[in-house]
């Protein structure tokens, strides 16, 4: 384990240099950081690589992920995880606590249908004290519903084995955000994630920009249901140049914006069973898909100009020609791929490394898993990754998921109303976000000081043993309370000790009981990055 | 590590120095808390040009009527000006006293219309054209040139304004922070000795204790019935105005910076208008600033300005869903104790189709920079080449506010 000293020197010496050069890209605090971490002790490469791989590609390692890794060897598992296995069943413990949840069984359509109903019939009621009471059933049934989307997100992320498919699912979600608390959007949630991002979240950027401007959740979300001709909101028009495609800096005007809400009139949301009334040479045109549709009465039919494109008025199409056109343009590749490797590799990451993305997303027609394997294939990866210390701050999320998958590994948590409300108290609670921009990945928004008291306070309640993630409220469940985590456990020793900086692990030799041990390796500087 | 303030070691030698005082309070000194409404608030709603039939021509369904015998309407101000009615006893009676006033057509020039873009210009407040650094929020220049005084965010995360080379401490008051277990903390402290989050460690105890403590004592005054007069509404106060009342209690005490965010008024469907949606978040905040005036007490109210702001204005005609579109110029909020100006002021035009800014929006006739650069200079007292560090390059207006 031990490296010679002339061994030891030399290899300091690579990475004090790696650092220094780093020092150009990165912004001060966290070149601060990198320089921080030659406190490590060397790392023992054989067996810290694939921890950092595991670490970084997974939602936090484990001794199963670890082991799973070790079978495949690197090059196989990074393969495994950019393609993600189809069948995306969890184990029994965690799939049954899915199956019987009222989004999994129900349809969107229905789910909305019922929730729409209870709405209705609260305000069909005379006394307005009983209107209020069935007022707030109706947004607790919707609240329900949110909570449901969120424990199945939380349970995929603890137990998939596609766990780059999970963080991605994540990552799309927030990169086209909607908030949870506009209208009925609860009620639409689960759906949104499980049709409109994660089957696409690895595949074709495009499809995935087709699901989500074609879902109900995205064209409530940002008013374009009532975007229509004569009667124009800009509001999903802009963000979809702005946010969820060319970037801000991507060469358009607020002429374009105006341009791209012509094109977007007429595609809403219908809840009810029944096809608007049209003049018969407009019905050809109606599309409808579950809750959506494409009103042509509602639709401006005039020609309209894109970032200089031509677009021939005509219907529901002229959407999908525009979004053929933003999903490959250039601006695109370059704005998403560096949202993709901010998220994985640094918040600065290397401009060359941005040109290889940008050029595979030109090559590939936008295919998400060939553009993640640029990165993390990427030379700049490996060493971010493996040789030296990682320089990438998790984000709440991040540190909830690593933190639980560390301490329950395999066992499946029965109750993940305690991570939702970490999540909320840190700020990055699932579909909590209220604006479109989604959350931010970087280290200066989630490493000030109430940050990281909220941290150690969460790392403290695991650590102890009393987070409540087994508890529910079944009668019928089983009574178990597990002990508190044993984190102190080989894979520690064999693996994570020789990382740790000297002041990390005297404070660990030094704790005075386990629960206290735990809390600190959670809340320890090291456990904050991936 | 007992220093509030850290400065990185790279910067440490600079003219700042490493004499950041403790725990301090500001002694008699000047407090500013910024109110930041994130989503652009409809500013044509909340300070209604009365005298123009433009107005109400091209918001037939959402302009703020004039009030009248049983119409609740626009406060008058002026003769040009009125205020939303929302805030009939909460702000407009600080306006009456002068303690409460409006700078319309401000903002930025930042013509992008985008929330996140036009927030971040403000909250970095750099010279436009340049190379952003996102390093460098325009209160963290401002903490740094009043070496010494504390800054604080009362907000989960640490908002871009407040981002810099001073160490800025973050603290949400919605919920209260517990204490900290004295073991644990000393050995978690000593694991972040030498790492570059050390100072936001340290701080995290501090600051999560000092709260603690500051509302620990509120509330055993109040249990044993010594509570000051000023205090009435503590106990009742819900939502943003609890929130202000608890950030007034810990700028009295101790911070001379404070800054806190607002969500929720990105109003494209719906908005309301005497009445509805913006009326109600007009309300909450309209009593959370009065409560702010209150609970800070009459003698540190004196001290204190309290500036809001908004990233645009909206379009000044109501789009098709009874709601308004992304805008440029917003109307400003400065209250304080102290104040010494009209109800409305800055540099104003009349609102018809001719005046408005690309045919939409309101004109930006008053630059925030230049605007919030002559008002800290007065309520700071800071030399030109202090303010130049808050805001570079820019020619700050002393519009007699103070």
């Amino acid at each position: 384990m031990m490296s010679t000293p002339g061994h030891g020197t030399m290899r300091s010496r690579r990475r004090f240099i790696h650092h220094a050069a780093s020092a150009a890209i990165l912004s001060p605090l966290l070149t601060a950081c990198a320089t921080g971490t030659s406190l490590l002790s060397e790392p023992n490469s054989d067996k810290a690589s694939p921890y950092r791989l595991a670490n970084r590609l997974s939602w936090g390692a484990t001794d199963a992920e670890m082991e799973h890794l070790r079978k495949l060897g690197a090059a196989a598992y990074i393969d495994e995880q950019l393609r993600a296995a189809a069948d995306n069943t969890l184990p029994a413990a965690a799939q049954a606590q899915i199956d019987a949840l009222r989004i999994q069984k129900t349809s969107l359509q229905t789910l909305v249908w019922e929730t729409e109903v209870t709405r209705k019939s609260a305000d069909a009621i005379a006394t307005e004290d009983g209107r209020k009471a069935a007022q707030q059933a109706y947004q607790q049934e919707l609240n329900k519903l949110a909570r449901e989307a969120a424990h199945r997100h939380l349970l995929r992320a603890l137990c998939s084995q596609n766990q780059l498919q999970e963080q991605m699912t994540w990552f799309w979600f927030n990169h086209f955000n909607v908030h949870q608390y506009k209208s009925n959007v609860r009620a639409m949630l689960g759906d949104y994630e499980e049709r409109a991002i994660r089957p696409h979240a690895l595949g074709h950027f495009r499809d995935l920009l087709g699901a989500v401007a074609h879902h109900p959740a995205m064209l409530r979300y940002l008013d374009n249901e009532q975007n229509a001709a004569n009667r124009i909101n800009e509001n999903y028009a802009r963000e979809l140049l702005e946010l969820h495609t060319l970037g801000v800096d991507g060469g358009y005007a607020q002429r374009d914006v105006q341009e791209l809400a012509r094109v977007l009139t007429g595609h809403g949301v219908n809840l009810s069973d029944t096809p608007p009334k049209l003049r018969p040479e407009q019905s050809a045109q109606y599309v409808r898909d579950g809750l959506y549709e494409f009103h042509p009465g509602r639709h401006d039919f005039g020609n309209k100009t894109l970032l200089s494109h031509s677009i021939r008025g005509r219907g529901a199409a002229e959407l999908d020609e525009v979004l053929d056109l933003l999903a490959m343009h250039p601006a695109t590749a370059r704005f998403v791929s560096r949202k993709l490797a901010q998220q994985l590799l640094a918040d600065e990451p290397p401009a060359r490394l941005l040109d290889d993305m940008a050029q595979a997303w030109a090559r590939s027609q936008g295919q998400i898993g060939s553009v993640l394997g640029v990165l993390v294939r990427a030379p700049e990866f490996t060493v971010a990754f493996t040789e030296s210390a990682p320089t990438k701050f998790k984000d709440p999320m991040h540190f909830v998921v690593s933190s639980v998958r560390a301490c329950y590994g395999d066992r499946v948590v029965l109750n993940t109303m305690p991570m939702q409300n970490w999540l909320n108290r840190m700020g990055q609670g699932l579909y909590n976000r209220q604006t479109p921009d989604g959350y931010p990945s970087n280290l200066a928004s989630w490493s000030s000081s109430g940050q990281m008291a909220t941290r150690f306070e969460i790392a403290r309640t695991l650590g102890g043993g009393s987070a409540g993630l087994f508890k529910t409220d079944d009668p019928m469940a089983p009574r178990e309370q597990p002990a508190f985590p044993q984190l102190a456990k080989p894979i520690y020793y064999d693996v994570i000790r020789p990382l740790l900086a000297a002041p990390t692990r005297d404070a660990l030799d030094g704790a005075a009981s386990p629960q206290d041990w735990n809390s600190l390796y959670l809340s320890s500087p090291e456990f904050m990055y991936c | 590590m007992q220093r509030r303030t850290f400065l990185h070691a790279s910067l440490a030698a600079t003219a700042l120095g490493s004499t950041g005082r403790l725990f301090a309070a500001p002694a008699a000194g000047s407090r500013l808390l910024l109110v930041f409404l994130r989503g652009g608030y409809d500013a044509n709603s909340l300070l209604v040009p009365v005298a123009s039939s433009f107005y109400r021509e091209v918001r037939p369904n959402i302009a703020i009527p004039l009030a009248a015998e049983g119409v609740r309407g626009a406060l008058s101000l002026n003769a040009d000006w009125g205020l939303h009615p929302a805030l009939e006893n909460s702000v407009y009676p600080l306006a009456q006293k002068r303690q409460a006033c409006f700078i319309p057509f401000a903002g930025t020039h930042d013509t992008s219309r985008s929330h996140f873009e036009t927030q971040d210009t403000i909250e970095l407040g750099q010279a436009d054209g340049g190379r952003r650094d996102f390093g460098s929020g325009f209160m963290n220049r401002l903490a740094s040139v009043l070496q010494g005084r504390d800054a604080i965010a009362f907000t989960d995360q640490l908002p871009l304004v407040l981002r810099g080379r001073i160490d800025v401490a973050n603290v949400s008051l919605k919920s209260m922070p517990k204490p900290s277990d004295a073991k644990l903390r000393q050995s978690l402290t000593s694991m972040y000795q030498a790492h570059p989050l050390e100072a936001r460690v340290s701080e995290a105890f501090e600051v999560r204790d000092e709260v603690a403590r500051e509302m620990t004592k509120e509330t055993t005054k109040e249990m044993a019935g010594e509570m000051e007069a000023a205090n009435r509404n503590a106990i009742d106060a819900k939502g943003f105005e609890l929130e202000a009342r608890r950030i007034a209690r810990l700028m009295r005490e101790r911070y001379a910076l404070g800054f806190v965010d607002v969500g929720g008024w990105d109003t494209h469907v719906g908005q309301g208008a005497a009445s509805g949606y913006l009326a109600s978040r007009f309300d909450e905040l309209g009593r959370g600033l009065a409560g702010f005036a209150d609970e800070i007490g009459e003698s540190a109210w004196r001290d204190t300005v309290v500036v809001v702001v908004s990233e645009f204005g909206r379009t000044m005609r109501e789009n098709g869903n009874r709601g308004t579109d992304h805008g440029h110029g917003s109307v400003y909020w400065v209250l304080g104790g102290s104040l010494a100006a009209a109800p409305v002021a800055g540099v104003q035009q009349g609102i018809e189709a001719r005046t408005l800014f690309q045919n939409r929006d309101m004109p930006v006739l008053n630059e925030y920079r230049a605007l919030l650069g002559g008002l800290l200079a007065r309520q700071f007292d800071l030399s030109a080449a202090m303010l130049e560090q808050v805001f570079p390059g820019a020619q700050p207006q002393d519009i007699g506010l103070i």
